[in-house]
């Protein structure tokens, strides 16, 4: 801790960090614009002068630019000098001296930080009597809308894109007054993490395409904290409501998980809840078509189903909330509860389990991961499984060179001498993947093989790091001195991570990362072992059940069932087609309950609408084994409820087994103590009792507009719903300021309308929230001898006419609900087969031409692209739309499709 | 004693200036500031000023404002609906004071009495009027710095052309 002097006060700062950071976390308001809590100080900008003396005596004191400046023991600092505030104000109307007469029609209005630090410095009138410079657009794509002539040359997105998220087709181009920071030519950002440029950049150059298509003012949109629900990771969102139709989501800073940012699949994948496959009433089925009938019909008819009091199945999904997934359990009985897994599914997240509950490896934080000093990837593409956890990655990949660069004596925060002192070395980061990943630019070295040969180079590895574990056979020197050098630099580290998951599609990839870690463990009490599972409740619904939909088809065949229910899933997707059909027949009454319309929803007798992430309170469990709630947005007009509430309602029509459940908090609160590794659920978020001076949180600003003009037809305005789950209310009336962290409904502080105002909401500048970062952790490694996996894998051996199929997971198209996200199919990749060149050459098979593909019995004619690293003997599947083997990795063959006579 | 001296004030005033007006057989002139039945104008080419901003809305006391941003072919924002419940207006001219383009603009027409209350909400299609209104030469995007059909970057008032990004000049 240092003392610093800020208007002859004493206050204490932590040491090492940059006197702008210290300010702000004090409290202070100074402008800035290149500084950025992630990615730091560039002293671009000029913005945050503030002024500094050298001792009492010293009474005019030097203005110098508080982002590039240490604090020191002793400081004396005056931010409201009249000298400082005058330069202040001049960078301001310099950098105004160009910037367009556009707010009105600016979507970044009300939200600009810009607007923000005009208004703080107080320059009101534009002096500058000349022109204005302008550019010229690009097309970025159906993401992201470009207007440059908004820019004040801060540097931030470029750093971004570039520096933080390793993207390399957005840049500076040009000189002097005319830089411009756009791409080499028109065409749609490559960067799956382009998404955060919208809220990086501190003016409306980047704006959000699809908030642009019914465009809201902040004001105006009606927020709650909620959770991706677009993959494991469970980064923490804002998503934004108007007129019953959701908007936009923003990033919800946790400084545990996502922090500052989100990936494009969970920022615009919301467009699914708009999206015209979503099911809004209730259908029972008549004939081949559906007939839409009212929740009371529809009630009636399932209490006749399952009044009778005949034997029910229930099958939840990794998808679906904890509270959804038990209350299925509750109805059924955990003996007929299955959480909807594919057989595969089952077989790798149950090892899962077992590997996270039973070893001493502790499963990381993002935090924790971004802060690790040596990475093994090992089988996982995470760019396209969990894409934050590789943007997290990317930043463990520096730490190296980071460590090396502040033995110089530059701190962390200056980015523009750290960028120079490393020159772009990589830290220690080692890969092992099917083929070349996104992630390949920050490894030193890559291990190409199928999964076998991933596992056995991590058992290579592992027991290099461990003596008494078996010794991988046949090995070539190559990939041997490799596994010696990823042990060296794992064991030279002092919070080593290994990282690895179901992508892969392989047991043996999970045990070999397993192991690692756990060898790890022995010499090493940090090491981190991350286990990527793809969707956003897989763990939660695993720490339910875990046995796959093959023994849920063979209870139902060995008889006895009547009734099956199925909550949020879509089973032709995890079996065989004729399978699925087999099993729903064997049913004589199927109730699906689901918010969009799946082949599942459309065999059910009975079809009842759920309700999406946005419009139902929930806990989702992140493959961290972090419990969150995500908390309702709105309300929806029709009958569309969460589904443990059908669930509810079901057996109360039926006066079967009541589940007597009236609110949220009581499933949440049954399910803790009925499932002891449920048993932290409640402390997700405060419960819907949670009161702040009586009054529950405002979903709605302050400045909300229109209240009494939307709905005016009606004369009476109708109360607002009544919100039994949550401790909010669907009004302004309520809570306005900072409650806890797991209920901050959106970033919003006086004269701070932009994301920036999250510094307010922290403990310090870029730390924890205040009261803590949101969610709790529900498993904590075992003080244990690590139980090692002692089976050496099976090496993989070519096959002369055949190929090892392996599956390729895609950001876009590879997960159901962001699929159906219109801005979203556009970017999503046509099915392909992919090839390596040698074996491309050995079909004879030019890329593009089609390939036709035989596995399981089935068959498939697919575009040939050539995918690097892929090695000889070894093909790609894409996990899309329209590829419907089901169960990857599999042996098939290979054939060019004949070519039509010319 | 009291009540004969007024009495007598009152006999008094049935010789003062009479203030109340025959209306509605005789009419008040009202300056064309008062603040009334309000409208939405035009530019000077006859396109819709109003860029739906949403600033109106945001400044209203009573939140009787309400409408919903779109664009048109031509990069134009305009209204999808643009909706005052009359009702509730306060006629405080807090949204024509807030517009940035002088779209909305309160006018001296007081006679807006309505036997149902839901002939007081006012769609975009009883607020529009055909001309400027008070403000005859505004025109926003000639001041703005967005290209629009017709109108391309570098076209705007006081505006440089484009940067040449490519060029190498010093
Ligand atoms: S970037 Fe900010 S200041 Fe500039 S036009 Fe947009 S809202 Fe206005
Ligand atoms: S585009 Fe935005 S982030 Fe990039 S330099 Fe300009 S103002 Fe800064
Ligand atoms: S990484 Fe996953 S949880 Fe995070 S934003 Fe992307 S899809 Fe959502
Ligand atoms: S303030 Fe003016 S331009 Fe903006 S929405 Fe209202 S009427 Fe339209
Ligand atoms: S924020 Fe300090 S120079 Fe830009």
């Amino acid at each position: 801790m240092a003392k610093i002097l800020i208007h002859g006060k004493e206050y204490e700062v932590a040491d090492g960090q940059n006197l702008l950071q210290a300010c702000l976390t004090l409290g202070f308001d100074i402008p800035y614009f290149c500084w950025h809590p992630a990615m730091h100080s560039a002293g671009a900008c000029r913005q945050c002068a503030v002024k500094v003396f050298r001792d009492e005596n010293d009474t005019r004191g030097r203005i110098i630019m508080s982002c590039v400046t240490p604090v020191a023991e002793g400081m004396r600092v005056s931010i409201d000098d009249a000298e400082a505030k005058a330069f202040r104000e001049n960078v301001v109307e310099w950098l105004m001296s160009n910037h367009p007469h556009d707010c009105p029609v600016c979507d970044e209005g009300g939200e600009c930080h810009l607007q923000d630090m005009t208004q703080m410095t107080g320059h009101v009138y534009r002096r500058f009597r000349f022109k204005k410079r302008t550019y010229r657009n690009q097309y970025l794509g159906p993401l992201i809308n470009h207007e440059m002539n908004r820019c004040i040359q801060c540097y931030r997105c470029v750093r971004f894109y570039k520096g933080y998220a390793g993207g390399n087709d957005l840049d500076a181009f040009a000189s002097r007054n005319r830089v411009y920071f756009g791409r080499s030519e028109d065409g749609a950002l490559e960067s799956p993490f382009s998404g955060n440029l919208v809220e990086v950049c501190p003016t409306g150059v980047f704006t959000d395409k699809t908030f642009r298509a019914h465009f809201t003012r902040k004001w105006d949109l009606q927020t709650a904290p909620s959770v991706c629900v677009h993959c494991g990771v469970g980064c923490n969102t804002i998503p934004g409501e108007r007129y019953g139709e959701l908007r936009r989501i923003r990033n919800r800073y946790n400084g545990e998980v996502n922090g500052y940012f989100l990936c494009d699949r969970g920022r615009f994948g919301y467009e699914f809840v708009n999206s015209p496959m979503r099911l809004k009433k209730a259908v029972i089925k008549n004939g081949e078509g559906g007939q839409a009938v009212s929740k009371e019909e529809a009630l009636k008819l399932i209490a006749r189903m399952i009044g009778m009091g005949g034997k029910v199945m229930a099958i939840g999904s990794p998808r679906a909330s904890v509270e959804t997934n038990f209350a299925l359990r509750e109805l059924s009985g955990a003996e007929d509860f299955y959480s909807g897994f594919s057989r595969q599914e089952a077989a790798l997240v149950s090892l899962v389990v077992e590997v996270m509950a039973n070893g001493p490896a502790s499963s990381p934080s993002l935090k924790e991961v971004r802060g690790a000093d040596a990475v093994l990837v090992l089988g996982e593409d995470a760019t396209n499984t969990a894409p934050v956890l590789a943007l997290a990655l990317r930043q463990a990949a520096k730490n190296g060179p980071l460590k090396a660069a502040m033995q110089l004596g530059i701190p962390y925060w200056d980015d523009m001498a750290i960028k120079t002192a490393t020159q772009g070395k990589k830290g220690p980061f080692y890969s092992a993947a099917p083929y070349a990943t996104a992630l390949d630019d920050v490894s030193v070295k890559t291990f190409y093989g199928p999964p076998e040969e991933i596992a056995r180079f991590g058992m290579a590895i592992a027991r290099e790091l461990n003596g008494s574990l078996p010794q991988v056979e046949g090995l070539d020197d190559e990939t041997a001195s490799l596994a010696r050098e990823a042990a060296a630099a794992l064991l030279a580290a002092e919070r080593p991570l290994v990282v690895s998951g179901t992508g892969s599609g392989s047991e043996a990839v999970i045990q070999a990362a397993a192991n690692i870690a756990w060898a790890l463990c022995g010499v090493n009490r940090q090491a981190f072992l991350s286990l990527v599972m793809p969707e956003c409740s897989t763990l939660g619904a695993a720490l339910i059940d875990s046995r796959g939909l093959d023994k849920a088809a063979e209870a139902a065949a060995s008889g006895g069932f009547d009734t099956l229910v199925v909550a949020e899933n879509d089973i032709f997707m995890r079996m065989e087609r004729e399978d699925a059909k087999d099993f729903l027949d064997s049913f004589s009454n199927v109730i699906v309950i689901d918010h969009i319309i799946t082949d599942t929803v459309k065999a059910a007798h009975v079809a009842l609408p759920g309700a999406a992430f946005a419009e139902s309170t929930g806990t989702l469990v992140s493959f961290e084994g972090r419990a969150q709630r995500f908390f309702q947005v709105y309300a929806p007009e029709d009958e569309r409820q969460a589904a443990w509430r059908w669930l509810n309602d079901m057996t109360d029509a039926a006066g079967v087994k009541r589940l007597r459940w009236e609110i949220l908090d009581d499933v949440t609160a049954a399910a803790a103590s009925a499932i002891s590794a449920l048993g932290k659920l409640t402390q997700a978020a405060p419960s819907a009792a949670f009161r702040i001076a009586g009054q529950k949180i405002a979903r709605q600003t302050h400045r909300r507009s229109g209240r009494t003009a939307v709905r005016a037809e009606e004369i009476y305005e109708p109360k607002p719903p009544d919100d039994m789950d949550a401790p909010f209310t669907f009004s302004m009336e309520g809570f306005q300021g900072q409650p806890p962290s797991p209920l901050v409904p959106r970033f919003w502080s006086p004269g701070w309308n932009s994301v920036q105002s999250i510094t307010k909401y922290q403990e310090s500048v870029g730390g924890p929230m205040r009261s803590g970062d949101p969610g709790v952790r529900l498993i904590e490694p075992k003080v244990v001898a690590a139980p090692f996996f002692r089976a050496a894998p099976i090496p993989f051996k070519a096959r002369k006419y055949g190929w090892l199929l392996v599956p390729m997971h895609r950001i876009f198209g590879s997960e159901e609900l962001s699929l159906l996200s219109a801005p979203l199919a556009g970017l999503t990749a046509r099915p392909f087969v992919g090839l390596s060149k040698e074996d491309a050459e050995r079909l004879e098979a030019e890329e593009g031409e089609e390939i036709i593909v035989r596995s399981g019995g089935k068959e498939l004619s697919l575009p040939a692209t050539i995918v690097r690293g892929l090695v000889q003997g070894v093909a790609a599947l894409p996990h899309l739309p329209g590829i419907s083997i089901v169960t990857l990795p599999a042996w098939g063959v290979l054939a060019r499709a004949k070519r039509k006579a010319a | 004693m009291s009540i004969l001296d007024a009495i007598w004030r009152m006999f008094l005033h049935a010789f003062r200036e009479r203030v109340t007006v025959q209306y509605p057989d005789e009419r008040p002139v009202l300056p064309p500031r008062y603040r009334g039945r309000i409208i939405l104008s035009r530019d000077p080419d006859g396109q819709e000023r109003c860029v739906a901003c949403y600033l109106c809305a945001a400044a209203c006391p009573p939140d009787c404002i309400s409408l919903q941003a779109d664009e048109d072919g031509d990069g134009r924002r305009y209204p999808a609906f643009f909706r005052i419940n009359f009702s509730r207006c306060i006629f405080c001219g807090y949204c024509e004071e807030a517009c940035p383009t002088y779209a909305i603009q309160l006018t001296p027409d007081y006679e807006m009495s309505e036997f149902k209350r839901p002939s007081l909400v006012y769609e975009k299609k009883d607020l529009l009027i055909s001309g400027t209104g008070k403000y005859p030469g505004y025109w926003y995007y000639k001041v703005a710095g967005v290209a629009l059909k017709g109108k391309d970057k570098g076209e705007g008032a006081e505006e440089e052309a484009p940067v040449d990004v490519r060029s190498l000049m010093p």
